[in-house]
């Protein structure tokens, strides 16, 4: 029972958090980039090939994640939502918000 | 007094009622210069208008949050409104943003209550009316038939040449709002037909003049649209997307943007804010949301915007 317990406290905890995307992208040693005031943060990271980028929506409007040339995007984020994408060549990659382009960001992979 | 007259005189009081209330307020223009400003001035006007419409903006269907917890109920208060009015509009503009997330459920709920109005009604996108996976597609489906590209379109009525326009999608990195070149060749063509005495009605989701930059409130290619604006007598351009009253004269075109029906936002660059929502208080939300009426008087080339809050 007590180790029942134990993984409830850590489950609500997670949920608290709102960050189970995060989370699971920590454990896999991928990165987590948050959204809040309308800003990506932080907006430059740089990463390994074959590393996963998570990125959880915190503002209460919906987002998105696109990049420049095409090369992926994430459907609206709501509230508390999450994309993750997984980047298999090193490259520079530029992103912005399709909903607010002002937004902007990028994924340096090495 | 003409029945004309009588009827004109009936809808002033119900203006000049709106100026007590402090709710409404009237542009009138002569040859796209304004006049004069206040519903007074607008109740002196001695011509009843040939026609009406109503633009009605921003509804967010699905948008909830704790100080407006369902969009469809302060929606349905906007269309409500609508079809109390004094004199019936011969239409409905719907200025973008008619949905949250582009979900089909948030249109048909959307269609459902506009359907109260017993009016016809003439969309354009908002940004949040093209997130499905089509970018657009499930929003042309449904209110772009006749369109071309991706959902402009004009039409004319009473002797006024409507225009409208599309800046939400194809949005670029670090820009605003963008209509591209093959809505502004289309523009130019469109309005080729049409004599420099034509009165214009453009109307677009984002504003077409930089209210505020900074938050993208703009839109980045609109001078090439307001150049070829320009030979015309009188233009008036109608937007959505701020959630919020705001004017400019501009030579002879005159830009409002309008309230959203589902929440509002803070004004521009407002210390501290972001464009997102502005929570307000419950009992305080009926002012910041409302719908607009616009009369025309074509023959004194005067026009009247009136916005009225919910509230």
């Amino acid at each position: 029972m007590p180790r029942f317990r134990l993984a409830i406290v850590v489950a609500v905890f997670v949920l608290a958090l709102g960050a189970i995307g995060a989370a699971v992208a920590a454990a896999n040693g991928g990165s987590v980039i948050t959204i809040d005031n309308f800003t990506f943060s932080p907006p430059t990271i740089t990463i390994p090939a074959g590393a996963t980028v998570t990125w959880t929506n915190r503002d209460d409007t919906p987002h998105t994640v696109r990049a420049v040339d095409g090369a992926f995007h994430s459907k609206a984020m709501d509230t508390a939502e999450s994309y993750s994408f997984t980047f298999a060549k090193p490259g520079v990659y530029r992103y912005f918000c399709s909903l607010h382009p002002k937004m902007v960001g990028q994924v340096i992979v090495k | 007094m003409s029945e004309l007259d009588r009827e004109g005189e009936s809808r002033r009081g119900a203006l000049k009622c709106l100026a007590w209330a402090g709710t409404g307020l009237v542009w009138t223009l002569a040859g796209g210069v304004p006049a004069s400003i206040g519903l007074p001035a607008a109740a002196a006007s001695r011509r009843a208008s040939p026609f009406s419409f109503v633009q009605i903006s921003d509804s967010h269907i699905g948008f909830s949050k704790p100080f407006n917890p369902d969009a469809r109920v302060t929606f349905r208060a906007a269309v409500a409104k609508i079809a109390a009015l004094p004199r019936r509009p011969d239409f409905i503009l719907h200025t973008g943003d008619v949905s949250q997330l582009s979900r089909d459920s948030q249109f048909d709920d959307a269609d459902q209550i506009l359907r109260e109005a017993g009016l016809p009604v003439f969309h354009v996108p908002g940004e949040h009316d093209v997130l499905d996976d089509g970018q657009g597609r499930a929003f042309l489906d449904r209110y772009g038939k006749g369109t071309k590209g991706a959902g402009w379109y004009s039409f004319d009525h009473s002797g006024v040449h409507f225009v409208a326009l599309v800046n939400v999608v194809n949005l670029k990195a670090g820009g605003m709002g963008d209509l591209g070149p093959d809505q502004l060749a289309w523009l130019k063509d469109d309005l080729a037909a049409h004599g420099p005495s034509t009165p214009i009605v453009v109307f677009t989701h984002i504003p077409l003049w930089a209210v505020y930059p900074d938050w993208g409130w703009g839109t980045d290619d609109a001078a090439q649209a307001l150049a070829l604006l320009r030979r015309f007598g009188s233009v008036t351009v109608l937007n959505g997307h701020i959630h919020q009253v705001q004017q400019k004269v501009e030579g002879h075109v005159a830009f409002y943007t309008a309230r959203s029906t589902a929440f509002p936002q803070a004004a521009p660059g407002a210390h501290g804010a972001t464009p997102g929502p502005l929570a307000v208080p419950a009992d305080r939300l009926g002012e910041v949301l409302g719908v607009r009426e616009v009369d025309f008087l074509v023959r004194d080339h005067p026009l009247a915007v009136t916005d009225q809050t919910l509230a």
